[in-house]
């Protein structure tokens, strides 16, 4: 039996962003969000991811939370592409000056520049950002 | 204009609360339409009635509670957000086996699709966080 929260709204297709700028641990506001991303695609809109700042940490390679007792779940990412979440974007100027490369993450991204994604986020109707 | 806010902080540790209340009487006087306030992160505990702040001071959940009833508002708690902060209402007190409720009059508990609906019939969705 579906929960009343389940139900689906009737609606036009927007252009959702999600913008994660935070490192995914000694906040919940990474977990949180994936949370967001999650239950959104089951509605069906036009959503796109963007990680900056330190918000890219969330999508490295090779986590290990044993050591904080917290969940690491940065493999839930990688489960994205299957529910149709497939607009990845990283901001080169954050990946970059934090030393890493498109290598050092854990799902295939498109590399944009700060100028670039100004006018992804012109494009978009609903921003959110965390 | 039809508005959505979304309200990602705690109440008195962070700004975030009052200017969500001010900006919703600002819009509704300007004749704006809110079609609903969203809290999540610890923006849920904005929903406590538990919450007993120094007499001099503003009672935030008062403050929503009372824009609530006076504009028919739809205040919604996130129910991932709240069960982890210990936000209940009666049904989600009984569904967890827990000896209490303490969400606050005017505002319910409901799944994070009814972000993406406000998300998707709302002109715009206004954020109030970090």
């Amino acid at each position: 039996m579906s929960e009343p929260w389940e139900d689906e709204p009737e609606g036009p297709v927007r252009k959702f962003m999600y913008v994660n700028r935070r490192a995914p641990y000694g906040t919940i506001y990474a977990l949180e969000s994936l949370e967001v991303v999650l239950i959104a695609a089951a509605f069906e809109q036009d959503v796109s991811l963007v990680f900056m700042d330190d918000g890219v940490y969330q999508i490295k390679k090779g986590q290990n939370t044993d050591a904080i007792g917290v969940k690491n779940f940065s493999p839930t990412y990688r489960a994205l592409e299957g529910y149709d979440v497939e607009k990845l974007y990283v901001e080169r100027e954050s990946l970059e000056s934090r030393g890493m490369t498109t290598d050092d993450l854990v799902v295939p991204v498109q590399l944009v520049d700060k100028d670039q994604l100004a006018e992804l986020m012109e494009e978009q109707e609903v921003i959110l950002s965390f | 204009m039809k508005l959505s806010i979304l309200v990602n902080e705690g109440p008195y540790q962070h700004q975030s609360a009052d200017s969500a209340i001010q900006f919703t009487k600002a819009a509704l006087a300007r004749g704006h339409e809110i079609f609903r306030v969203f809290f999540y992160h610890d923006g849920v505990n904005n929903g406590t009635r538990f919450a007993v702040p120094p007499q001099d001071d503003r009672n935030i959940t008062a403050q929503w509670t009372a824009l609530a009833e006076e504009h028919n508002l739809d205040l919604v708690v996130c129910i991932a957000a709240a069960q982890r902060r210990g936000i209940l209402d009666e049904n989600e007190a009984k569904r967890q086996g827990k000896d209490g409720n303490n969400i606050a009059p005017g505002f319910r508990i409901s799944g994070l699709g009814q972000l993406i609906e406000a998300g998707i019939q709302s002109d715009r969705l206004v954020i109030f966080g970090d």
